[in-house]
């Protein structure tokens, strides 16, 4: 099995099985690569502008 | 008790983001939202065909509260189904909006804060025996509750405090600069226990709607809790919480914990990632959220080995506890970093932070902290990291989907989604609530569930047999697609 992998996420979603459902309790521990195409992937589906996006959240108070 | 019955309620933050354009309120944003509401049920507060009730709350916000369950499986996937179901109302209201010109993005927040201050809840609902007093029950509740955020904490990128606030008495243990806390809500709880919801925010609601009889229930409000995204911190939240009660009921001695100040402990807690900030009882004596966790801990393990376990979950429930107070002690949350909802968030944006050297006051960390609780799937941070296995679960998509449209076997709410099913595709007016089924036709054959454990119904039986097949239904009150009108196809 490769141990170089380029982080992409077909690849190790074949090597690994899926995730779900994880026992409670039990490790479902992501791999690192995982996590890191995620953070190279998250900005991709975040707002650019990040302080006038979250300014522009403001609601009334609920209870 | 030995079976229990649980729900949760759910206020989610709406937020419209059209970046140059002119921002919609999210009132404005709220009603697009429940236009399919309205148009299925007439009304903007309609119980559902799993038998749970959806409507707009104080303030605008779209709220889900689930059907009556009595497992932590039941009360999870159908908790979880309401995520779905508001999705559902995303999709439609960002169709109409953009036939209207309104062509930004709609964000359903599963949180408890906006960034202005504003907070909304995760209310839980829990029945007990009207046996137990319920003075001795909230004071020994309250510590616990207190105290839980270390492992049922949604995690909270805090702001810098600004420069011309008054940090005032009950934030005097919150550092000034920007950090991440345990708790989204701990912040904004305001008594320990009182009869209002909005205006001062107590831990344990007094108001007592058992929605059943009176005589022999009544119903724990707990409006203290984080929304949680991880079923896993679900499952331990409502697990733990379920057997502090059932040790309560069974009169277990856990010791007088009582807090000198319950609103200046919840705060240290939540901004003490440490657990060991020292807490002051009215006794005189001093208690960190570890120790008073530990010993719950130890008495519910006790408790179990005593009574037996009386659910299969149970195992996983003392399990996580246990690990999630070692973590903390340990000061090492890799052990729970894919079961705990603050964890699972802290190892996202640590690990993003390092990577762009941010600190914790960077914008970017509070919008990520948003993004965990948005519900959308494939966008939202926290339906990303369960996708690829960064967080657990113990449930699967086919369980939440069928938690969708089937209410909980196991209570009443079988009888509710039963009826409103059979209803609807008869086109029959009617009107339900909580213990009460009518055909408006009819309204000697109402059908009254008070006890919420019942599954089955002689009268709900006689009263479906009353209406006319589908085929004669009158065509009034029945629309083409109406039944299934809040789910798009």
């Amino acid at each position: 099995m490769s141990q170089q992998y380029s982080g992409s996420r077909s690849e190790r979603e074949e090597d690994v099985p899926a995730p779900e459902p994880a026992p409670a309790g039990g490790s479902a521990q992501a791999g690192t690569t995982d996590l890191d195409s995620l953070l190279d992937e998250i900005d991709s589906v975040l707002e650019t502008n990040a302080e006038e996006f979250v300014k522009g959240f403001v609601q009334k108070g609920g209870q | 008790m030995d079976r229990r019955i649980y729900g949760v309620e759910t206020e989610f933050g709406v937020h419209y983001s059209h970046p140059g354009a002119r921002p919609l309120t999210p009132e404005e944003v709220a009603r697009y939202l429940f236009r399919p509401v309205v148009e299925w049920g007439r009304s903007s507060n309609v119980f559902v065909s799993n038998g749970s009730r959806l409507y707009l709350d104080v303030g605008s916000h779209p709220e889900y509260a689930t059907a009556e369950c009595s497992t932590l499986d039941e009360l999870v996937a159908v908790d979880k189904a309401g995520e779905v179901m508001m999705q559902q109302l995303i999709d439609q209201a960002t169709e109409r909006m953009a036939a209207d010109g309104f062509t930004g993005t709609i964000y359903l927040y599963k949180n408890n804060a906006d960034s202005a201050g504003n907070s909304y809840g995760s209310h839980e609902n829990y029945l007990l025996n009207r046996r137990t007093e319920f003075r001795r029950l909230s004071e020994a509740l309250i510590p616990f509750l207190i105290t839980r955020q270390l492992y049922a904490g949604a995690g909270k990128v805090v702001a810098p405090r600004t420069g011309d606030t008054d940090p005032g008495t009950l934030d005097r243990d919150r550092p000034d600069g920007a950090h991440f806390a345990f708790s989204q809500r701990a912040d904004h709880v305001m008594e320990g226990i009182s009869s209002a919801t909005t205006r001062s925010r107590p831990i344990i609601n007094t108001r007592d709607e058992p929605h059943a009889d009176a005589a022999e229930y009544r119903r724990l409000h707990v409006i203290v809790g984080d929304s949680n995204m991880s079923e896993t911190t679900q499952l331990v939240r409502f697990g733990a919480t379920d057997l502090m009660l059932r040790m309560i009921e069974a009169g277990t001695p856990l010791g007088d914990h009582q807090l000198e100040n319950p609103i200046l402990a919840i705060r240290q807690v939540s901004h003490d990632l440490t657990g060991t900030a020292e807490l002051s009882l009215r006794s005189g004596q001093r208690r960190s959220a570890l120790q008073l966790q530990r010993h719950y801990l130890e008495q519910a393990t006790a408790f179990v080995e005593r009574h037996g376990a009386h659910h299969d979950r149970l195992d996983a429930v003392l399990d996580l506890w246990e690990r999630a107070l070692d973590a903390v002690e340990r000061q090492d949350p890799a052990g729970i970093d894919t079961e705990i909802d603050w964890a699972i968030k802290q190892r996202f944006l640590t690990r993003y932070a390092d990577r762009h050297g941010l600190d914790w006051d960077s914008a970017r960390l509070a919008q990520l902290d948003l993004s965990y609780h948005d519900i959308t799937p494939g966008r939202g941070l926290f339906t990303l990291l369960q996708s690829r296995g960064a967080a657990a679960r113990f449930l699967d998509d086919d369980a939440v989907r069928q938690a969708v449209d089937t209410p909980p076997a196991t209570t009443r709410a079988a009888l509710r989604g039963r009826f409103i099913q059979a209803a609807r595709e008869s086109g029959q007016p009617y009107a339900v609530d909580w213990t009460h089924l009518k055909l408006s036709d009819r309204p000697l054959l109402t059908v009254t569930t008070k006890d919420p454990f019942q599954t089955s119904s002689e009268r709900l039986d006689e009263l479906l047999r009353s209406i006319p097949s589908p085929d004669h239904a009158p065509a009034e009150g029945h629309r083409d697609g109406d039944a299934s009108s809040i789910h798009p196809v």
